[in-house]
């Protein structure tokens, strides 16, 4: 198959192209999906943390 | 190459990434800005820059190369890294480790462990971790990076390369690095990526298809048998009698290596000599590409290759360190990438981490899988008689880490050379300063704020945090010039394993199992660390030849355990088959035989609720 008389070899690389297939159907799927909400206190004192530690470093 | 072309394109490349730098730069100026500004991002420019952070480098260059030797079984690291480091790693842990980050506060993946647990020395030890070994990552970057500036500008200049390439990402790091850095990244994974399919299309054209590729490949081990049996005829009388026709290039190509070893003919100088004489009446022999590349080939099957189209023999050598080191080590251990998790906190919304597996898995299937496919058929292009008829390995003269380098700078026109060559080195100054980074949090804020509870005022953590970096920078350079060459993916495999066993058992229960707790986790990555360092130091060969780091120094001989026990030779796997199972073990374990964490913090990482006063 594909060339290649080691079926394992042959299966690596069919896995290869059926895990990016399974990326790319979960990714057109759920484009929109997934929570969004509006930035919480949580987010904004998170974001000030790490701008603090960017900036010390 | 041509200087004319080479300032015209990097004199453009760098304009465009300036141009890009200030404008990321202009539209992220507060907190909120950064909050924001993640929302108007597109998700094809997140993930290309969490893609360019994965791969960098030594991915493409380390690996690539690896692949010219271990042949096309390699690809199944592919499917390993795009499976667990996208798939798994953005739907089941990344949501996961956005929101509990969020809740507690967490802003270095130490810091993760270290609240969920509620462990100072947790978060301690973990960034002790990161700073001592990462180093030896970034040296594999580092490597990288400079073979591919020597391949195409410096040839033989190896060590300049490093220094010049040092002095880069000391500059970089030093004026803080780029803020915005999300455009500059994704524009180098764009030109990767373009580049990685022209060279896909250069390597597959070159043989005539990909089926055509594929058959070529497989054949491959027989021609170079049969075109140094072509030789026979030169070189019959220099053979004993009693080795037959069928054998006598092989005999004859042995003969030459040991007489390189030693060249008075070893303990057998009435055997070889009659070698040398045929070499010193045919000096052109030594050289003949026929017999150089039979070398070669010899060399691998004596480690159990069995072509480039074959995995290995099962229980070889070559076996092992394929399936327990490149896929198994590098495929798993990317979840306990303490760099790469850290991501997942600065992600704005779940909606961004779905739209990023779409992305993000095409662009690792093109990036790593090209890199490995073009590093087997580099075979077939330098194997080529108007190319030096020599094998890959050959070519770039035993070291690995110079195949891809070469290839690129041979197969692809010259203006796009330089391009890849700039986006190349470029990601690899992204990839180190985010190496570099994680090491400056890790030990000022992980280590010494928080693990020894040590210099609340931030002047002193800052000092601690550069002087870190500045250490980690030097360690990093030392490392690049005392590893021995073609290491790169050996190094990478290395800290990969290391970084599944310490985290992933406390990483994974800490997002997924309430009863996992304090001495459970604490045990894991104890248990982990030091299961991985054991055996790194004592048991495990790496590249299944050089001796374990400590074993030779301190005990004297390569390994503690040479022969194999129950079946499996245990000097030739990687850490991670044995330290993580360790790991789990002790995580579950430890977690059951002891006292549940308390119910309000547990409900407040899980659940968002908010923890009781004064805890």
């Amino acid at each position: 198959m594909l060339g290649f008389s080691d079926p394992w070899i042959a299966a690596g690389y069919l896995l290869c192209l059926l895990a990016t297939a399974l990326c790319v159907v979960y990714g057109a799927i759920n484009w929109n999906n997934g929570d969004e909400p509006p930035p919480t206190d949580e987010d904004a004192k998170w974001a000030e943390e790490k701008e603090r530690i960017d900036d010390s470093l | 190459m041509n200087v004319f072309v080479l300032a015209i394109v990097a004199v453009i490349y760098v304009t465009a990434i300036g141009y890009l730098g200030y404008l990321g730069y202009r539209r992220t100026h507060t907190s909120a800005d950064y909050l924001v500004a993640g929302r108007q991002t597109h998700p094809f420019v997140m993930a290309l820059s969490y893609g360019a952070a994965f791969i960098s480098t030594s991915a493409i260059v380390g690996f690539g190369g690896a692949a010219a030797m271990y042949g096309m079984g390699i690809l199944w690291l592919v499917f390993l890294n795009i499976l667990m480091g996208i798939f798994v790693a953005f739907v089941v842990l990344g949501a996961r480790t956005r929101r509990m980050g969020r809740r507690l506060q967490a802003q270095t993946f130490p810091e993760l462990l270290g609240r969920r647990f509620q462990s100072r020395f947790l978060q301690g030890a973990s960034a002790l971790i990161i700073v001592v070994f990462m180093p030896l990552y970034a040296a594999a970057v580092l490597i990288g990076a400079a073979r591919y500036l020597e391949a195409t500008l410096m040839p033989g200049y190896f060590e300049v390369a490093v220094i010049l390439f040092s002095l880069v990402i000391a500059v970089y790091v030093v004026v803080g690095g780029l803020k915005g850095v999300m455009y500059t990244d994704a524009l180098q994974g764009s030109i990767m990526f373009i580049g990685m399919v022209i060279m896909l299309f250069y390597a597959y054209g070159h043989c005539g298809g990909v089926l055509e590729a594929h058959r070529q490949l497989e054949a491959l081990p027989d021609e170079v048998r049969a075109e140094a049996a072509l030789l026979l005829p030169r070189i019959r009388d220099a053979v004993p009698a009693e080795v037959d026709d069928a054998e006598a290039v092989d005999w004859f190509i042995a003969a030459m290596g040991r007489l390189e070893s030693a060249p008075e003919g070893g303990d057998d100088p009435d055997e070889l000599a009659p070698v040398a004489a045929k070499l010193a009446a045919q000096p052109e022999l030594a050289d003949a590409p026929a017999l150089i590349n039979r070398a070669v080939t010899m060399q691998f099957e004596r480690d159990g290759w069995r072509g480039w189209a074959r995995m290995p023999a099962p229980g070889s050598n070559q076996f092992y360190v394929l399936v327990t080191s490149i896929i198994l080590g590098v495929g798993i251990g990317v979840i306990g990438q303490p760099q790469l998790a850290v991501r997942f906190m600065t992600v704005r919304s779940t909606r961004e981490l779905n739209r990023a597996v779409l992305v993000g898995g095409v662009f690792i299937l093109v990036m790593t899988a090209v890199a490995y496919i073009v590093g087997n058929l580099s075979n077939l292009w330098f194997v080529d008689e108007t190319r030096g008829g020599l094998l890959s390995l050959a070519k770039a003269d035993r070291n690995i880490d110079s195949i891809i380098p070469l290839f690129v700078k041979d197969a692809l026109p010259s203006w796009f050379g330089v391009l890849f060559m700039l986006a190349l080195l470029s990601a690899a100054v992204s990839t180190l300063s985010s190496q570099f980074h994680t090491i400056g949090a890790a030990i000022g804020r992980d280590f010494f704020e928080h693990g020894l509870g040590a210099g609340d005022g931030r002047r002193h953590t800052v000092l601690v945090t550069r002087v870190g970096i500045i250490v980690a920078i030097l360690a990093t350079v030392v490392l690049a010039f005392q590893l021995p060459a073609g290491i790169v993916a050996t190094a990478t495999a290395m800290f990969f394993g290391l970084c599944a066993a310490a985290f992933i058992p406390a990483y994974i229960g800490g997002l997924y199992w309430r009863r996992m707790n304090r001495a459970g986790a604490l045990a894991s990555v104890l248990t982990g660390f030091g299961a991985s360092f054991l055996w790194i130091m004592f048991v495990q060969m790496p590249k299944g030849r050089l001796p374990a780091l400590m074993a030779n120094g301190l005990l004297g001989r390569p390994t503690v355990l040479p022969d194999p026990v129950l079946g499996i030779q245990w000097c030739w796997t990687e850490s991670i088959v044995v330290a993580l199972p360790v790991s789990a073990f002790a995580a579950v374990v430890v977690s059951l035989l002891t006292r549940p964490d308390p119910k309000d913090h547990i409900a407040h990482c899980f659940d968002g609720a908010a923890p009781r006063k004064g805890r």
